[in-house]
């Protein structure tokens, strides 16, 4: 399977504090890659920058590739076709990333007009469909609202549509169910994984929630301050989790069935990107940690089971398993007892 | 949409009704006209006569209902100096003031607004820095202090305008300068906040995303966010056509409203003093009117709450 975006050594730095420190990262057509770490980790970043939508103050170096077409340090207008043409974003907060003073359906037009071409009524009759496509009521009839008289849920959806609108090859969706209620984030989820399906689209998603990520992702990578930390398919990572960060994650989520029992936090908080440890970012909250991890970083290695992993001392390969049989209860799923 | 404006009227009329009262209370109670106009050395019973013959012996709530009846039936009063009608002597300076202050207005517009624009997108730039320093400078320095110095450097130094008086369009041009350099600066400051506050918006973001150009972004997306708080300045800009060249007409001995104002308040010349301070405020009424509806009209999450 060819590679649809090639990132090769990424790294941001704000003010010249790193935040980014060496990211790699393949997507291919048409599959769906999850993001996974806490707030501030860097999952984010790291796409904002490839499309070089940073601010800027923010200095960006590696390469990421777009099949043939560079990215870094491409000039405005080469990126500018990317955008939202191959490579569509959507984002945390629907409902303040639509313009708050334009119609919905104008930024949908402004959208097929920039990728497709489309004008006057044949760009309408398009905006319709799309909005009926990601499942908005009445479109002809709320084609002419402003977002502020469509609730969060639909406000996505609005999103969704606007960045199906230059049938870009992957979406990046940064946090798309984060802002809204529990079972709206099912219904988004549901949607994006439809859309990915019938459109063979590739899709980044970016999220904190595990069981989303699972839900709609085959491969995913764990991020820490500013790496990966490990990398592999939905079913070895979730089923086995190595990187005692990965681990940490699950253990921190309550479990669907048997017994209650306690969750387990992560120790710490996230390091301070100004003030990174000297060795494995990690160390400092891992109960695994050994003299070695204090003083060297370990390297992203590939794994004899495929996965890539950045840990001196990981869990061992056959007893990893957080109870993996347990299914865990995760942010949509909420109202279960736990 | 009808509601919303028929409030905004009453309100407007209550204010300006406000400022009639407040200006003939005010009026009536720091000084007399009949001493400053007739003089120190004037017999009790000439001063007698000039109060009964304006009324002004009646007690105070009787001065003021006749005044309220008579402005109704759009008797605004005569001058006690000339006894010409006030409305009439108010309305011919009209022209002369506005002379100064809608073209001080389009430089206010023309020049405050693009450099706080272009302030804004070049953040932190030398330019930016430039920027806010000249808006600082700008409505700091005080226009009498801004007037002299102009006319010391353009009239007296260099010779290549009149110092004052009004005449050809030359002479308009440093009262008019002296008048729009404060709110080119005030202008400037608040269109480049307002320009930030709306490019670190999540829509910004969004709209570079979707591949429109920076250029559009500025201006389809952004542009028509920072309107609104932009929107409000130049409202009170507007509102103070009238009455925002007052110090300026004196410094330059222009012939305007703000002359006649001072000229009129020193001579405690009740009716035409009354009748400039309603002037101003229905300017500024009808300009604050204008930029509630201009709110709708730019916001559409304002329109859904009126009368606020």
């Amino acid at each position: 399977m060819t590679n649809l975006v090639e990132i090769r050594d990424l790294r941001v730095a704000f003010d010249g504090v790193p935040v980014l420190h060496g990211i790699d990262l393949d997507v291919a057509r048409g599959e769906a890659l999850g993001l996974v770490g806490e707030s501030g980790c860097g999952k984010s970043v790291t796409w904002l920058a490839a499309l070089g939508l940073l601010p800027g103050k923010a200095s960006v170096s590696g390469r990421v590739t777009l099949e043939q077409t560079d990215l870094s340090g491409a000039p405005r207008d080469r990126l500018e076709r990317v955008r939202g043409g191959r490579i569509a974003m959507i984002f945390q907060d629907p409902s303040s990333a639509l313009n708050p003073v334009l119609k919905v359906g104008r930024q949908l037009v402004e959208a097929l007009r920039l990728h497709r071409g489309l004008t006057g009524a044949a760009a309408k009759a398009e905006a319709l469909r799309l909005m009926d496509l990601v499942g908005i009521p009445d479109a002809r009839g709320r084609f002419t609202l402003y977002p502020h008289e469509f609730s969060g849920g639909q406000c996505q959806r609005i999103m969704i549509a606007m960045a199906l609108a230059g049938e870009p090859d992957l979406l990046i969706a940064d946090e798309p169910t984060t802002a809204l209620d529990a079972t709206i984030q099912a219904q988004i989820l549901d949607l994006l994984a439809r859309l990915r399906r019938e459109m063979n689209m590739a899709m980044v998603f970016i999220s904190h929630d595990l069981g989303a990520v699972a839900q709609v992702c085959e491969r995913v990578c764990v991020m820490y301050a500013g790496r990966i930390v490990e990398e592999g398919t939905v079913s070895t990572l979730f089923d086995r989790p190595r990187h005692p960060y990965t681990r940490g994650l699950f253990d921190a989520l309550p479990r669907l069935h048997g017994p209650r029992g306690a969750l387990t936090p992560i120790p710490g908080t996230v390091p301070d990107p100004r003030n990174l440890p000297a060795g494995c970012a990690f160390a400092p909250r891992c109960n695994r940690a050994q003299g070695f991890c204090q003083r060297n970083r370990p390297d992203l290695l590939r794994q004899r089971d495929g996965r890539a992993l950045a840990c001196a001392y990981p869990l061992p390969e056959d007893d990893a398993a957080p109870d993996a049989t347990a299914p865990r209860m995760t942010a949509h799923q909420e109202g279960c007892p736990t | 949409m009808i509601r919303f404006v028929s409030i905004r009227l009453l309100r407007a009329l209550i204010t300006v009704l406000a400022v009639m009262t407040f200006a003939f209370v005010v009026l009536r109670m720091s000084g007399d006209p009949a001493e400053v106009l007739l003089g120190p050395d004037v017999p009790q019973s000439v001063i007698d006569a000039f109060r009964a013959e304006w009324g002004l012996d009646a007690p105070l709530w009787q001065q003021y209902l006749s005044y309220l009846g008579a402005i109704f039936t759009g008797d605004f009063g005569v001058s006690m100096r000339d006894r010409s009608p006030a409305l009439e002597l108010v309305l011919e300076r009209v022209p002369a003031t506005l002379m100064l202050t809608i073209p001080a207005l389009l430089l206010k517009l023309g020049i405050g607004i693009p450099a706080g624009v272009y302030a804004a997108l070049h953040r932190d730039s030398a330019v930016d820095r430039g920027v806010i320093l000249l808006a600082i400078l700008g409505f700091t320095i005080p226009s009498f202090v801004l007037g002299l110095v102009l006319v010391l450097i353009f009239a007296v130094t260099l010779g290549v305008l009149p110092s004052g008086g009004m005449g050809t369009w030359q002479h308009a041009i440093l009262p008019a300068i002296t008048i729009s350099i404060g709110g080119i600066g005030i202008l400037a400051r608040f269109s480049r906040s307002a320009m930030i506050e709306v490019l670190g918006q999540p829509y910004i973001r969004t709209a570079s995303a979707k591949g429109v150009s920076w250029r559009d972004v500025v201006r389809g997306h952004a542009l028509p966010n920072a309107a609104v708080p932009i929107v409000t300045i130049v409202g009170f800009m507007v509102g103070s056509l009238i009455a925002g060249a007052v110090v300026v007409e004196t410094i330059f001995s222009w012939p305007g409203i703000g002359r006649l104002l001072i000229v009129s308040v020193s001579n405690r010349d009740l009716a035409v003093v009354q009748c400039i301070l309603l002037l101003i405020a229905a300017v500024m009424v009808v300009s604050n009117l204008i930029v509630d509806l201009l709110y709708g009209w730019l916001d559409p999450r304002l329109r859904a709450q009126p009368a606020h």
